[in-house]
């Protein structure tokens, strides 16, 4: 089936539905067909629960004006302007074309590889969140949130509303690193009033800094977790018992299909102007593909995009201000939840850096870079195509990902027998 | 007709917004909305798939990209199961001998 849209969106996060909303005001009346992969809009950080004027702007997706396809996936860019995309359930694939293309794919969690990390129960913070909402019984778990970023306040809050018991929240960054960030806080009240809030429903959970797991051990599943502590310069390490370690130490921008497309794309960030525009003619990228800037920032550069797409640059114009300063925002927090360098030490030799192909840190350290360890260990080659073992090896190792390639999620052969039709 | 229509919920009575499913041949209710992974964590199951070297998986990312928490959903293997809901009757299967 083909859909031709004015304004085709990817991505129904905040960034997707901010310009879907925006292009949808237009007095131009254009097309808007907004795609996600997920069955729910609001992408990862709203999951099942959008603000009400993005649950309305869908509620009044029904025709050509606005058409929103859930548990679509883009599969690979198409010569001549076209999205390969198919639908969960159709065995039919789409050919989705535009005028303007708003790529708003958001990020993902950076996983970094310690001993254990491959057991059953050990799960991203965002992840463990997801699941949460997604029906994961935590009653009565003892779930350990570790990493690092404000992410593990927020994921801690929400498993512990859900029945979870927290027995430590460990943040990697330093004491003094976060001092720092909450004095630059009073820059923007509304930022500090939530992280007083999101403290406040921490009572008794202890927040440790300068801390991070070592290990996750148990038979079969998780059991328990080792942390250490840096304090005066010594280290030391402690056992705790878990049932779940909720574990992020980030995230990772999602660039792959804008590096399908052609759009450059430089230090794992799609490359944009002022106006989110890419490097390729009507393709526009907003939120966290261009740089990790969080929820204020993606609703800002979602309008910027709709708007500049559906002919309202002007009203465009009048947003770089806000988008500076959501951006100023997010450096001080990136600066002050940087990795520290031990936390990328953690892997011994028989520890499993690709999880698809079970490829150790033993194994890749023979090889000199991305294209290597692919070749030789298939490191990278497997279902997720690198987007766990891509991030994390740049980190380990320093390897720069190289070119992404079609398709980007797996898909049965018929489809791609199917995609000149 | 009529009489069973009228009849009173009785508190043993499932929510109607649940779901039955089938995994690994037993029977399990879930509440409407719950992802077949969650479902698989929820019934304590193991394992949602084995790595190349025989080691037990479940998910990791819980958003559809680390393709660790794949099982077989109605029939069809490789299904990403944190990206699929329950529906009534859904059959799934994991691997059951470690």
């Amino acid at each position: 089936m083909h859909i031709h849209s004015d304004i085709l969106i990817i991505g129904a996060g905040p960034a997707g539905l901010a310009a879907a909303r925006a292009a949808s005001q237009s007095p131009d009346k254009p097309t808007v067909t907004l795609v996600d992969e997920n069955g729910q809009v609001g992408g990862q950080i709203w999951r099942r629960s959008a603000p009400p004027w993005a649950q309305e702007l869908v509620g009044s997706a029904k025709d050509d004006r606005l058409r929103l396809l859930s548990g679509t996936s883009v599969v690979e860019p198409l010569k001549g302007g076209a999205l390969l995309a198919v639908t969960q359930g159709q065995p039919n694939p789409l050919r989705l074309s535009y005028r303007w293309l708003i790529l708003a794919v958001g990020a993902r969690e950076l996983f970094l590889p310690f001993p254990g990390w491959t057991l059953p129960g050990v799960m991203g913070a965002g992840g463990a969140q997801a699941m949460c909402k997604a029906g994961m019984d935590v009653r009565g778990k003892k779930i350990i949130v570790a990493g690092t970023g404000p992410l593990l306040l927020a994921v801690a809050v929400y498993l512990k509303q859900h029945g979870a018991v927290i027995p430590a929240i460990v943040e990697q960054t330093s004491s003094a690193n976060i001092r720092k960030f909450a004095m630059s806080l009073w820059r923007t009240p509304a930022k500090l009033a939530q992280g007083v809030k999101l403290r406040a429903s921490l009572l008794g959970v202890p927040y440790w800094t300068d801390a991070w797991p070592t290990r996750a051990a148990g038979a079969g599943s998780l059991q328990s977790v080792t942390i250490a502590r840096a304090s005066r310069g010594m280290v030391q390490d402690r056992t705790l018992d878990a049932d779940l370690l909720a574990c992020g130490f980030g995230l990772v921008p999602n660039t792959q299909l804008a590096a399908l497309i052609g759009c450059e794309i430089k230090g794992g960030r799609v490359v944009v102007d002022d106006l989110q525009h890419t490097t390729m003619g009507e393709i526009l990228c907003a939120g966290e593909p261009t740089g990790i800037g969080g929820v204020e920032t993606a609703l800002i550069e979602g309008e910027i995009a709709g708007l500049v797409a559906s002919n309202q640059k002007d009203a465009a114009m009048r947003l770089r201000k806000s988008r500076l300063d959501a951006r100023a925002f997010a450096a001080r927090l990136n600066a002050a939840f940087a990795l520290r360098s031990e936390v990328k030490k953690l892997a011994q030799d028989d520890t499993i850096m690709c999880r698809c192909e079970d490829a150790t840190l033993g194994q890749l350290r023979r090889y000199t870079s991305w294209r290597d360890a692919k070749l030789q260990a298939r490191c990278g080659m497997g279902p997720c195509q690198g987007r766990v073992c891509g991030p994390l090896l740049r980190e380990v190792l320093g390897f720069e990902p190289t070119d992404a390639r079609p398709p980007i999620s797996p898909v049965p052969l018929g489809v791609l027998a199917q995609r000149h039709e | 007709m009529l009489g069973s229509m009228q009849r009173a919920p009785t508190p043993s009575q499932p929510d109607v917004r649940d779901v039955s499913i089938v995994l690994n041949g037993r029977r399990v209710s879930v509440s409407f909305g719950t992802s077949v992974a969650a479902a698989i964590w929820n019934a304590g199951v193991a394992a949602s798939r084995l790595s190349v070297r025989g080691e037990p998986r479940t998910a990791l990312c819980g958003m559809g990209i680390c393709h660790e928490c794949r099982a077989t959903i109605n029939g069809v293997p490789h299904e990403r199961t944190c990206m699929v809901d329950c529906t009534a009757e859904m059959n799934i299967t994991t691997p059951t001998t470690l």
